[in-house]
């Protein structure tokens, strides 16, 4: 274990709960506590908790914020409330991915946007190289922590210990600001597991007691393991897995977050070539019969010929069998196609879905 | 700390050995299913395969990792527990009870002098970590 892995603010909070800690994007991460599945479960079911402060939040702020972001993301940001979030990509001159952001609309020209930790030092010097005089750029990661609330039961659970039960009737995508266990929150109506809640951007020295109020009033502490496994069952990419720099929003489906109508973006050209000519191939769900796990770089065969390759699979405690995201072929990129996967030395049989549909029964 | 039962013998690849009369009945040890975490995933052979000492004999699989399966002793497989395909868990709530893997009749009892006892065990999985 290498002493220079980056700490959160919730790290001793993990080590008092016995999590196993790994090494995730140079942080010391808990990948799991009591187990990966009983977490599933937990968010699936009731409610989980996850420390996600590693993830980077920085602010855009200044009279050219709002031209800024519209020239470096692809979705529009004109178009939100200043109580509002919205997923979107950085994109590439290529009109590749260099990273999945979130972004909060603070006021007419002041963000905070949200990205992945394993990015953060790229995404921040991608948007500063973009910058001119008019905006500045500031990291909150190391003074703030971040705390995912996510379940069936996460909301009322948040409402409660807030004190507000004004938090109910939020939409999904939107965010308030308040206190919870004594600490000044933000809280959002997003999430990466495909259930609904809460994620808390709150102090960093805040971190430990909001946590403790979250497990004592029922959230299961959930690691790194089963976050994975609950955005694939969701169908949600992962940067590294289904988007990196070099993939298209295009061929990840993701297009539901770019606005070609906004006007001119980094890579918008490319994106709107590939989207009129098409994709060569697409982001499709797989769900297997079996429990053997397709895993990233695996092939995908129908009959003797290679369609496509997964880029993330995982036994889905949900379904009960293992499940998958993989890049297709687009001529055989359909519901219902009956295709094998090459798992070490067996041919594991899967149907396609759609990603968002893994989950449902047709 | 993993429970290292004093009546097993043990390999260096994690596997634990229960030997009656000619039968060795075979598992992965507790150390070896907390390493993994959730086992969701085994691959067995099937009765009468004929396994050499140190052999593989199939995978297991977690949500982490998939680890090979390698025999402590040479013989025949005369059971396999493909009962447990679908609760795979019980290898990581049971390992030494009800998730035993396979029972293979010994051929040549003189294989068990190179396995470790629970103490010498104990003390290698403390200084060799994973499965």
């Amino acid at each position: 274990m290498s002493s220079e892995l980056l700490k959160t603010p919730l790290y001793d909070a993990h080590v008092a709960l016995n999590a196993r800690m790994v090494d995730f994007a140079g942080w010391s991460m808990p990948v799991m506590y009591a187990g990966i599945l009983d977490e599933v479960r937990a968010v699936r079911t009731g409610i989980g908790l996850f420390d996600i402060s590693h993830m980077g939040r920085i602010r855009v702020i200044g009279e050219e914020a709002t031209s800024l972001l519209q020239a470096v993301t692809s979705n529009d940001v004109s178009s939100l409330a200043y109580t509002q979030a919205q997923y979107s990509l950085l994109t590439n001159p290529d009109g590749g991915i260099i990273d999945d952001i979130i972004v909060y609309r603070q006021a007419e020209n002041a963000y905070m946007v949200v990205i992945n930790a394993s990015n953060t030092d790229k995404d921040i010097s991608w948007i500063r190289s973009k910058a001119g005089a008019g905006v500045e750029i500031f990291d909150d990661s190391a003074a703030t922590a971040m705390i995912a609330v996510q379940g069936p039961e996460a909301p009322a659970i948040t409402a409660q210990l807030a004190s507000n039960p004004e938090l109910l009737n939020m939409d999904r995508f939107h965010y308030a600001t308040g206190t919870i266990a004594g600490a000044e929150a933000t809280f959002c109506r997003t999430g990466y597991t495909g259930e609904d809640g809460f994620e808390l951007i709150v102090p960093a020295e805040s971190a430990t007691a909001v946590w403790n109020a979250l497990v004592a009033a029922g959230g299961v502490p959930c690691g790194l393991g089963s976050r994975d496994a609950l955005r694939i069952e969701a169908g949600y990419p992962l940067y590294g897995h289904e988007i990196d720099d070099t993939t298209s929003p295009v061929e990840a489906l993701l297009m539901w977050a770019v606005s070609l109508e906004k006007g001119e973006f980094t890579g918008r050209d490319h994106i709107a070539t590939l989207k009129a000519n098409g994709a060569k191939r697409k982001l499709m769900g797989l769900v297997s019969s079996e429990r053997i796990q397709p895993r990233q770089g695996y092939t995908v065969f129908i009959g003797s010929e290679e369609v496509g390759i997964i880029t993330s699979g995982v036994f889905s405690p949900t379904l009960g069998t293992s499940i998958a995201m993989a890049y297709i072929d687009s001529r055989y990129a359909k519901t219902g196609t009956a295709v094998e996967v090459s798992v070490r030395d067996k041919r594991i049989p899967a149907v396609l879905k759609q990603k968002k549909n893994l989950l449902q029964n047709s | 700390m993993a429970s290292v039962p004093s009546d097993l013998k043990y390999s260096r690849s994690h596997e634990w050995v229960r030997v009656e009369g000619d039968v060795a009945t075979i598992g992965i040890t507790d150390h070896a299913q907390a390493e993994l975490g959730d086992i969701v995933y085994l691959d067995l052979p099937e009765v009468g395969r004929i396994l050499q000492q140190d052999a593989q004999f199939g995978e297991v699989e977690s949500v982490k990792a998939v680890s090979e399966l390698f025999s402590p002793v040479g013989g025949e497989v005369v059971e396999s527990n493909t009962g447990i395909a679908d609760t795979t868990e019980v290898v990581n709530q049971d390992p030494f009870g009800g998730g035993w893997l396979i029972k293979v009749r010994i051929a040549d009892t003189a294989e068990l002098a190179s396995l470790l006892d629970a103490a010498d065990y104990e003390k290698f999985a403390n200084e060799h970590g994973g499965h």
